[in-house]
């Protein structure tokens, strides 16, 4: 490993991807590429938590479904949420009886499970994993923020917790779209303190993954066709890009942020866009895999980013750790 | 981490702190503070209503209990507003024209009791009924016995 | 007519202060309402806080700083009255019918309604 970053030696390939979104999400600008839209995020529970654990069970059986294989053909599934202790993996797992890895790195998650996945089908010890996360507006407002029917107002910089879940089917069996290499991020904190300024908190950590990324595998920006961070929102997509040209890379042009993607930041009033552990999954799973098949994006550089914060140490008054992990999709000529 | 590179960490953290102060978007100051006079001046109006309207129906009521069936009845709207899941609307245009007057009191106090009553009455609802309203119930009362403790030392000033 | 807008005027103005604090200082609705309340205490404290009601009335009773004003006047009273027990409870006692209520319909709709989605 050199600067932090990893190739795949083994041809890893994305042999599946299921996507579930609420109705928000369903009426935002990528509401086609979605596999499933959800009327009512409640899902008809007693509860947005028990909702949540609903929408992702039923996503990943969605996707053993469309991949055309049975739970015991599942080496593992790597994933995560937003909740306290993960419990939404926790008890989705519950309905399943393939191992089960849970993992957590706040909104970064997903990309933290592609790596470990990678790394286990590279290590020949697993064939076939998932690599899933989750999120859910309700269970993260209240965990996180407010009452639901607190009447505050949302500041210029608040982000929308996507109601979603996406997960990838990662095997050795030969398909289009190829994982070949990805630079696993460290912990990066710049001193942001108000946990209102998501983006604000997590550039730097792309920055520094991305210095990490260049570095280690000799590309530059251009390489791609698309670089795609995870939830900077629009405010932090325009930091990342600034603080990129003082390191003379230029963005511009090959830069979008998921945040950004998923919702129409003016007729659905979100100023900065969606975040959550859900939202670079579900985007990645249902917008730009079916992009890469249509051949639209050839090369895309995934970062999912996450703001390693509680509500404690917020309250503590401590600033914000984040981490950003890269993870490279190569699409192959058919053969 | 030794002490030079905390230093060099310190001066690139306020180095960022001031781009990001510089960059982001910063709050719609006029379009907000329009909302907020517009929304706290008629529901301070609607409060004058009804203080007029309960003067006129109950004119043997003396003026204190009066004033206290208004806030009673401002009370009772507002939670009735947060249970129909409406009120947060309100709040979300209104801003600070909403929180300011006694309404965003009750719907600080009712929002948290709907939305902990998942995890049960006791355990669930009443315990966490205060997460956002404790700290005026706490200062309040505690102002109000300071006050008190004044009035005692200094009798004088407030006959 | 002339009240209604005197109304208004007090009112928004305190509400336009509150939204200031928000705007520049991010602050979330617990510290606001503590600022308001407490500037509520001192104003009727030191004896300014009526001039204020007289003119505004009800925009000057409804905002949270009639609250805080409300407590104040209802502990130096109760103090002048009743001496030490008076300073304990009376401000309390003033505005026991508004806590009283939102804890009471808290319950009760606590108890039947649901959060909605957003």
């Amino acid at each position: 490993m050199k600067d932090n970053t990893i190739f795949f030696n083994k041809k890893i390939y994305i042999e599946e991807t299921a996507s579930t979104v609420a109705k928000k999400e369903g009426e935002g600008p990528l509401r086609d590429y979605f596999d499933n839209v959800i009327e009512d995020d409640r899902l008809g529970q007693k509860s947005y938590e028990l909702a949540e654990i609903k929408m992702h069970t039923a996503t990943l059986q969605l996707l053993m479904n469309k991949a055309k294989i049975k739970q015991n053909q599942v080496d593992c599934v790597f994933c995560g949420d937003l909740m306290d202790e993960i419990v939404g993996c926790n008890f989705t797992m519950k309905n399943y009886e393939i191992p089960f890895m849970g993992i957590y790195n706040a909104c970064a998650t997903y990309g933290e499970g592609l790596i470990l996945g990678g790394i286990s089908i590279e290590s020949g010890l697993m064939n076939r994993v998932i690599c899933s996360t989750s999120s859910h507006f309700s269970t993260a407002e209240r965990q996180y923020r407010f009452p639901l029917e607190l009447g505050n107002q949302r500041t210029p910089l608040s982000q929308w917790t996507v109601t979603g879940v996406g997960a990838t089917l990662l095997s050795t069996n030969k398909n289009r779209v190829r994982m070949d290499c990805a630079t696993v991020g460290r912990v990066v904190d710049y001193g942001v303190k108000d946990a209102n300024d998501m983006g604000g908190a997590m550039a730097p950590a792309v920055r520094e993954t991305l210095l990490s990324h260049f570095k280690g595998t000799g590309r530059t920006p251009e390489y791609y066709d698309l670089i795609l961070t995870g939830d900077l929102g629009n405010a932090g997509s325009k930091i990342l890009k600034i603080l990129m040209r003082e390191d003379n890379y230029e963005l511009e042009g090959i830069h979008n942020d998921c945040g950004s993607l998923i919702f129409n930041a003016k007729a659905q009033k979100m100023e900065q866009g969606g975040s959550g552990a859900g939202c670079s999954s579900s985007v990645f799973n249902g917008y730009i895999y079916k992009k890469m098949l249509g051949e639209r994006y050839k090369k895309v550089l995934l970062i999912p980013t996450g703001a390693l914060l509680s509500k404690t140490s917020a309250l503590q008054s401590q600033s914000i750790p984040a981490i950003a992990h890269a993870v490279s999709f190569i699409l192959e000529e058919n053969d | 981490m030794n002490q030079e590179t905390d230093k060099k960490n310190k001066e690139r953290n306020d180095e960022y702190l001031q781009l990001l102060k510089k960059e982001m978007p910063k709050s719609k100051h006029l379009s907000t503070m329009i909302r907020a006079f517009i929304v706290g001046g008629i529901i301070c109006c609607f409060g004058q209503l009804l203080t007029d309207l309960y003067k006129y129906w109950f004119n043997k009521i003396d003026i204190e209990d009066i004033k206290a069936f208004v806030t009673l009845t401002i009370i009772a709207i507002t939670a009735i507003l947060t249970g129909l899941g409406v009120y947060d609307k309100i709040g979300a245009f209104g801003g600070a024209g909403s929180i300011v007057p006694i309404t965003g009191f009750a719907n600080s106090v009712v929002s948290a009791s709907i939305e902990h009553n998942r995890e049960g009455v006791v355990l669930g609802l009443c315990s966490n009924m205060f997460t956002v309203a404790g700290p005026v119930i706490v200062f309040g009362i505690s102002a109000s016995i300071l006050v008190g403790v004044v009035t005692l030392i200094f009798p004088g000033f407030f006959m | 007519m002339l009240t209604y807008l005197q109304v208004f005027l007090v009112g928004g103005l305190f509400c336009v202060i509150g939204q200031i604090l928000i705007n520049t200082t991010k602050m979330t609705s617990a510290r606001i309402l503590v600022i308001f309340l407490m500037a509520g205490v001192f104003l009727e404290t030191i004896g300014l806080y009526q001039y204020i009601e007289s003119f505004g009335k009800a925009g000057a009773t409804v905002p949270i700083i009639g609250f805080g004003s409300a407590l104040a006047k209802g502990a130096i009273k109760g103090t002048l009255e009743n001496g030490f027990l008076g300073a304990i409870t009376a401000g309390y006692e003033a505005v026991s019918a508004g806590l009283a209520g939102v804890i009471f319909l808290a319950f009760v709709i606590g108890l039947i309604c649901k959060s909605k989605t957003k």
